[in-house]
């Protein structure tokens, strides 16, 4: 606690705004220019050059094979499928005047065909991506020259190479661990989700296009978002009439299914570590035994067992309760939606209590035994003892898998999509009775080809769990004192 | 003893045999309900009827309990030809295997690396990676499964007509590239590892690579088994990424559960084929399961520091 009273006004302190930082590193950059040898003034030009006035030849080398491979890409502009990259693409992401064989024509009022405006923002958007490692890269040529110069002042030799080397295995260890991962993310999550977010902007619904004959597109601003509203985008009035209904129900959904796996799943635990109880080992292994099954088998295993002809229904038959198969999981156009709702939030506990049972059961045994006992002397019932201690314990533990299961049911694609595929169905709509804007997204992109509504259905989603992630995780302590765990 | 207090302990005792006997119950019916879709999946694996006129019912038929067993379904799973391609099922498993083994390894090593730097590192930008890493977990994983589509297309890792093989490379790249940013369980896990046993390490004279592979690492066993399980099991569970990369119409490269979902509702579903499916099933989950009991200490040690560190 003291040291911390100490530190918290320092830190207040020294943080400095955006802009503050952005001027230091500024009048970094001058000075380095200034006070640099003539090694290091030439790097700012060509890369490696300060290593080579060093006599680092080979870190010299590779700084300059990259530079010259990035400008290589961005004037001589290779091309994949016809789609350029390099200063081309730049020019090609406004998707004006499309040069290469397409473009929009006014007297017909269709799109030529030739090139293709969805490689030409995914194009675009790695050649930005490329100007800025090209930068990254031009940094740190000359701050490498820039350290042999200070090595130099004060007497000591410029690191070799091998020294180099070795230093990513101990002070730059984070450098060799963090990059397979920064290229890979930034490849194949941060860039197609940036590109995805674009798509959002633009005209992109490939029913449409396919019906030109086209692969071009333009940008149009937010009437997409607008189409929520207006019912005028690529969807139709679909997105204006179910946007509200399945945001909805995705809440509720999210809700209910959150908290009933929850509290089911404590309860189980309770019950399985009763002391006492014999068999504990068989009961968890049974439990354990339906996560372990892939759920795309239980789920559809579940889905044939209540479906119209399965055993579910037989047996209510046969019980004489029902005359007619009942859609339970709304399959069929006309099912009852409120069925299938319910339906889909039962199943899902069945999913989900395991879950929570072998998660909370570690909890529930490390709860210092003593509070009970001393509940216990004053006389406290097994449910005030449940209300008033293991609760609360729990849940303050679980707080942070709470909010992230919440996050992750918001987005929970496999249930809805094996169970019941969004059904119960409506003519004319995508959207059926129990689709979360997850399977809507997947519905309105993969099966219908509206990217553009698809990827605004996305960023809504965004939108929601961001800000749910936002007011309480960041709140949370194991957010902002992650280090005092240590 | 006083006889009134011997007579609170007997209600005492019997109060708890009641309320024992009532969780038993309790955990029974449970536990049924629990097994019953899958015992039904078993048993639909093994059912061989017949119709009057001689032919094979394969849909889901109403009654619970088979009124014959047999090996047919399985015998025919292995021999049949689904969406044109001959001997699909045994093809479906070994490229589900290929994928989950070299998943597996690239998977393991990127998340135990970013762990590591996250939680034992202190370096610029740190902060900022978990932040930017935080965002984008929370934009829904289709978003970027499409355009990740249109790049691997653009560079022939799928839909690539000459070499349609290709697109399992790809797939391996979906799934494993950003394996990194879901370090987090494993950082939790990193984090309970006293920094004293780094610092004194690194007094000794320790790089911070000897400090990973000898330290850590060995102290690291649980977290590996549990990323490598997850992770080896992804591929057998998933079929959303798989179905979407691979394309529909390259049969000869799906994945198992792409097949097997495609058997009853793919471009050509069959009803009839329920029964094949269910044998399928049985044939996925028993490696999955086993894998799964065997390493169930791991399995919830992971999922108990994941549920602390959310």
């Amino acid at each position: 606690m003291a040291s911390k009273a100490i530190t918290a006004p320092k830190n207040k302190a020294h943080e400095l705004t955006f802009f503050e930082k952005l001027g230091n590193r500024f009048s970094n950059f001058r000075k380095r220019f200034e006070d640099g040898s003539l090694g290091t003034k030439l790097a700012h030009f060509i890369f490696g050059a300060g290593n080579f006035y060093h006599k680092q030849y080979v870190k010299g080398a590779i700084f300059l094979l990259l530079q010259i491979a990035i400008l290589a890409v961005m004037i001589f502009c290779p091309s994949i499928n016809g789609t350029p990259y390099g200063w081309k693409a730049l020019a090609n992401l406004p998707l004006k005047n499309l040069s290469e064989g397409g473009g929009f024509d006014p007297a017909t009022g269709h799109f030529t065909s030739g090139s293709d405006c969805k490689l030409m923002i995914l194009f675009g958007f790695v050649t930005i991506a490329l100007i800025i490692i090209y930068f990254m890269i031009w940094n740190m040529s000359i701050a490498s020259s820039y350290k042999a110069d200070m090595d130099k002042k004060i007497g000591k030799k410029p690191t070799t190479f091998k020294e180099d080397m070795a230093e990513l295995l101990d002070g730059k260890f984070h450098v060799l661990m963090l990059t397979p991962t920064c290229i890979a993310a930034t490849v194949f999550t941060i860039l197609p989700t940036i590109f995805m977010i674009a798509l959002a902007f633009t005209t992109y619904n490939s029913q449409d296009m396919n019906d030109l004959g086209t692969n071009l597109f333009r940008w149009n601003g937010l009437q997409n978002f607008a189409a929520v509203f207006t019912g005028e985008g690529s969807l139709g009035m679909e997105i204006k009439n179910r946007f509200l209904p399945v945001l909805g129900w995705t809440f509720i959904w999210a809700i209910f299914a959150t908290l009933s796996c929850y509290f089911g799943g404590i309860i189980l635990a309770l019950l399985i570590n009763k002391k006492g109880l014999n068999g504990k080992k068989v009961f968890r292994t049974v439990f354990i035994f339906t996560i372990a099954v892939p759920q795309f088998i239980s789920l559809l295993a579940v889905r044939n067992l209540l479906g119209e002809y399965g055993p579910f229904n037989q047996f209510l038959k046969d019980l004489g309760w029902i005359t007619e198969s009942i859609g339970f999981l709304g399959l069929k156009t006309g099912d009852s939606e409120k069925l299938a709702k319910v339906m889909v939030i039962i199943v899902n506990m069945w999913v989900g209590i395991p879950y929570t049972m072998l998660m909370t059961s570690g909890i529930l045994m490390n709860i210092p035994a003593d509070l009970y006992e001393a509940a216990r002397v004053d006389g406290a019932s097994t449910f005030k003892m449940f209300f008033k201690i293991t609760l609360p314990y729990v849940i303050f533990i679980t707080t942070p898998y709470l909010i992230s299961s919440f996050i992750g049911n918001i987005n929970s694609f496999n249930t809805i999509f094996l169970l019941t595929g969004g059904g119960p169905t409506y003519t004319g709509y995508q959207a059926g009775g129990t689709d979360l804007l997850v399977t809507w997204l997947y519905k309105v992109t993969i099966d219908q080809g509206s990217y553009n509504t698809g990827a605004v259905i996305g960023i809504f989603t965004f939108i929601i769990t961001a800000t749910i992630t936002l007011i309480t995780y960041r709140r949370s302590k194991a957010y902002n004192e992650e280090d005092t765990f240590q | 003893m006083s006889l009134q207090k011997k007579k609170r302990v007997a209600s005492q005792s019997r109060n708890r045999k009641v309320s024992l006997g009532v969780t038993y119950a309790i955990l029974i019916v449970m536990g049924i309900i629990w097994l019953i879709p899958l015992v039904w999946i078993l048993l639909s694996a093994f059912r061989c009827e017949y119709q009057a006129d001689g032919t094979f019912i394969g849909r889901v038929t109403s009654n619970f309990f088979p009124k014959n067993y047999g090996l047919k379904n399985f015998k025919d799973l292995f021999t049949a030809t689904y969406y044109g391609v001959p001997k699909a099922f045994p093809r479906w498993m070994l490229n589900t295997l290929l994928i989950a083994i070299i998943d597996c390894l690239i998977s393991t090593f990127l998340v135990l690396s970013v762990a590591y730097c996250m939680s034992k590192l202190r370096f610029k930008l740190r902060k900022a990676f978990m932040n930017i890493t935080m965002v984008i977990g929370l934009f829904p994983g289709f978003m970027s499964m499409i355009a990740i589509y249109f790049l691997l297309k653009s560079i022939g890792l799928t839909g690539n007509p000459a070499h349609p093989g290709y697109s399992v490379i790809g797939l391996i790249l979906a799934y494993s590239a950003g394996a990194g940013l879901g370090f987090q369980i494993a950082k939790g896990f990193f984090d309970v590892i006293p920094n004293a046993l780094v610092e004194s390490a690194k007094l000794d004279g320790c790089t911070n690579f000897k400090i990973f592979r000898q330290i850590i690492l060995p102290l690291a066993k649980p977290i590996i088994i549990y990323q490598a399980l997850m992770s080896f099991t992804g591929p057998w569970m998933d079929f959303i990424f798989a179905k979407v990369i691979i394309g529909a119409d390259n049969a000869q490269y799906w994945t198992v559960s792409v097949g097997l979902y495609s058997m009853l509702f793919g471009t050509h579903p069959d009803t009839n084929l329920f029964t094949q499916f269910a044998a399928g099933c049985v044939i996925v989950a028993i490696p999955i399961v086993t894998l799964f009991m065997f390493l169930q200490q791991y399995y919830v040690e992971g999922v108990t520091a994941g549920a602390v560190k959310g």
